[in-house]
């Protein structure tokens, strides 16, 4: 869509459907929620800090489920936290995004094997849209991972159901 | 002071309750018998010569031969010197004597060893699980565990 | 009681009252607040079950085990004594190179194995190094506590230029695999030294810019004196270490007195706390003794890149661990205390039980006894003081 100023030729009249309008809002303003579970919530710190700034894509960190749009899962996801996140997503209002950050979100990681207490993968308890790999991920493969969630909040429609 | 006379002036106070010392070993220790390891430790605790007031760890241990046991690592601020107490039991009444009355940083670890290893310490104030769920079956650091399928309707394995 | 003990005696006439202004006495009754595992302060997934009564702190139940790894149960079913690193690393996330060396000294202890000199002093530096990166987001997570968000983009900003240093040598920000058994995976590259000299050179006015800005803070102090007294015979029966200990006044630190290493070649004092602004053992003593230790390492870290040899640094690595029958005990300084491994090997190369002594989890057992009589906002500058973080807690 582009710059705002430069649609304002023909006499500060701007032409555009519901549905950009609506998902170009949605996507600049990915509240997230300020949470994070283990190593992965460190790159997540230094990604909201000066040198990586995620706020310039509006991601900002707010602290109550109630006020995000999108869940960061970054760290290991074990059984006793699984029911724990899965009331924190039910919290979230809609629409609602999970960002899956770091091996052990996308399937377990490198607990994969003897880890008796740990979840493999949060998917096993609530619905995934973006898989961020990387053990942890460096702070621009985190970036990279919201640019693709907004690319995938831009082909969004009121009219079609999405999953 | 050495392991040695740590050893001998423990069997010459406790008599029966020490029954072996390993003085070879790399860091050499002393086996204890598991229903009076408070006495020994509230000794090793206040006698002016020992003074062994930091606990630096407490570990517990599946023997795989039917025995569990525990692992004291003690060290002295005053005297800088260190020992290694070690208690065993058999796994059908894995009983130790707890030793957090003398030591407060044995109670978290000590519930560690009985969530882990399902060792159970008397005496403790507060023995219950501290790192699993409080619905967790089994012990899982033992060597004869099995991984669960499903928890809570969640699948476990890979 | 602990903590705060201006207004209380003022207002409150004994547990459980309140005495009105015009002399009757209300009953008052306790309450239970959960501070969940998700909550914005960002030392992980704890749960606090706090008893109040009003504003004052009963009690503090702490509960761990939301990040239970497995560590343990991993180490034992490793096919190499090697292979453990990795999972040692991601014990204490924040500081993961000292948790390796805890393991490899441990390892080379039981071993019986000389490492090169230069081996050494790379470890020195990169411990150092990753000791003030450690004790930056501790400082900075705890500025964010108390309030203050910029000091946290400072520390960070700091802290990038030491996760570029590392990034260099071994190709990883934050979980290494660098320090082995017996050397390390790789060697300095050639601009190390020169880059690492620079960040020396760089760094030290930026403390003294970190201090004005939060540590002798008004506000701050305020905040942070008198709070969360931990008194020496406590913190040395709860077996509490590293700074938490040294701020209650004990001169101990492993570094010098159970020495490992090469540090006893260097020039460098441990810091201990002396009650500056409040009380010996409050939350700001625990502060400004790491904040000393940042400046300390900084010592250390030029007079380490002055002295280093030349040598092969994979020369000892050995080819197969197999050790004896036998176990071993042994503890290192890790940012937050005494980081000490528990070995038992049954004669193969498999090791038979790995135990993990973390200094967090042996910190975090004193919350309850320096948190009764605080005020509930209070709580999460203690809790933020001890510095605690989850992996190490639950490993």
């Amino acid at each position: 869509m582009g710059l705002l100023d430069k649609q304002f030729q023909n006499g500060n009249v701007l032409v555009t459907s519901l549905d950009t309008l609506l998902n170009w809002a949605r996507l600049s303003s990915l509240w997230q929620m300020q949470w994070g579970l283990a190593c992965c919530a460190i790159e997540m710190m230094a990604t909201s800090a000066s040198n990586f700034d995620i706020m310039r894509f509006g991601v900002i960190p707010r602290a109550t489920p109630r006020q995000v749009d999108v869940l960061f899962v970054a760290g290991t996801v074990t059984l006793k936290m699984a029911s724990r996140i899965k009331r924190l997503y039910d919290q979230m209002a809609e629409p609602r995004y999970v960002l899956s950050m770091g091996s052990c979100a996308n399937c377990g990681g490198p607990y994969w094997e003897h880890g008796y207490h740990v979840l493999k993968g949060v998917d096993r308890v609530i619905p995934v849209d973006v898989y961020v790999p990387g053990c942890p991920p460096r702070p621009e493969a985190l970036l990279e991972g919201i640019i693709k969630l907004q690319e995938k909040v831009r082909k969004e429609s009121l009219v079609k159901k999405s999953a | 002071m050495t392991a040695e006379q740590v050893f001998t002036s423990l069997k010459a106070k406790f008599g029966d309750a020490v029954l072996e010392a390993k003085l070879d070993a790399l860091q050499p220790w002393i086996l204890v018998v598991p229903e009076r390891m408070k006495e020994v430790a509230l000794f090793l605790r206040d006698d002016p010569a020992m003074q062994f007031d930091y606990l630096m760890c407490l570990s517990g241990m599946d023997y795989n031969d039917g025995k569990l046991g525990v692992v004291y690592h003690l060290f002295s601020t005053v005297h800088r010197h260190k020992i290694v107490l070690k208690v065993q039991c058999a796994k059908e009444t894995p009983h130790v004597q707890s030793v957090s009355a003398v030591w407060g940083t044995a109670n978290w670890h000590e519930r560690e060893a009985y969530d882990l290893l399902g060792i159970i310490f008397d005496e403790h104030p507060d023995l219950r699980r501290i790192l699993l769920p409080d619905d967790w079956g089994g012990y899982p650091l033992r060597k004869d565990y099995r991984v669960p399928e499903f928890y809570n309707g969640v699948k476990v394995p890979y | 009681m602990n903590g705060s003990k201006t207004l209380l005696t003022s207002y409150v006439s004994q547990p459980g009252e309140i005495k009105t202004s015009s002399g009757k006495t209300l009953r008052t009754d306790e309450m239970i607040i959960n501070m969940g595992p998700q909550h914005p302060s960002t030392h992980g997934v704890l749960r606090l079950e706090i008893v109040v009564d009003g504003e004052i702190i009963v009690d503090v139940i702490p509960h761990i085990g939301y990040l239970h790894r497995c560590f343990e149960k991993h180490a034992e079913h490793m096919t190499n004594y090697q292979q453990v690193i990795p999972y040692a690393d991601r014990m204490d996330y924040v500081a993961a190179m000292n948790m390796e060396q805890g393991y490899a000294v441990a390892m080379e202890r039981m071993l019986k194995i000389e490492v090169p000199e230069r081996v050494e002093y790379i470890r020195v530096i990169m411990a150092e190094l990753q000791r003030i990166a450690s004790h930056l987001v501790a400082v900075g997570t705890f500025g964010i506590d108390a309030g203050a968000f910029t000091p946290f983009l400072y520390a960070f900003h700091d802290r990038e230029r030491i996760l570029d240093l590392f990034e260099m040598t071994c190709g990883a920000r934050l979980l290494y695999n660098y320090v082995w058994v017996g050397g390390l995976s790789h060697d300095l590259p050639p601009q190390f030294i020169d880059k690492a000299k620079e960040f020396c050179k760089y760094y030290r006015p930026r403390i003294k810019e970190f201090n004005d800005l939060l540590t002798y803070n008004e506000i701050f102090v305020k905040r942070t004196a008198n709070v969360g007294v931990l008194p020496k015979d406590v913190a040395i029966n709860y077996a509490c270490s590293g700074p938490m200990l040294r701020a209650s006044g004990v001169n101990w630190d492993l570094r010098r007195d159970d020495p490992y290493s090469v540090y006893d070649r260097f020039e460098w004092e441990p810091q201990v706390g002396k009650g500056e602004m409040g009380t010996v053992g409050d939350t700001w003593d625990r502060h400004i003794v790491r904040m000393r230790e940042i400046e300390q390492s900084v010592n250390i870290i030029e007079q380490a890149l002055a002295g280093i040899p030349e040598g092969n640094v994979q020369a000892a690595i050995p080819k197969r661990i197999r050790p004896e029958r036998g176990e071993i005990y042994a503890r290192t300084e890790a940012p937050r205390g005494e980081i000490g491994y528990y070995i038992v090997s049954d004669g193969s190369t498999t090791p038979f039980r790995v135990k993990a002594r973390s200094p967090a989890f042996v910190n975090l057992s004193v919350l309850p006894e320096i948190s009764r009589g605080a005020m509930l906002a209070d709580l999460v500058l203690i809790a933020a003081g001890v510095d605690i973080v989850l992996g190490e807690v639950d490993r």
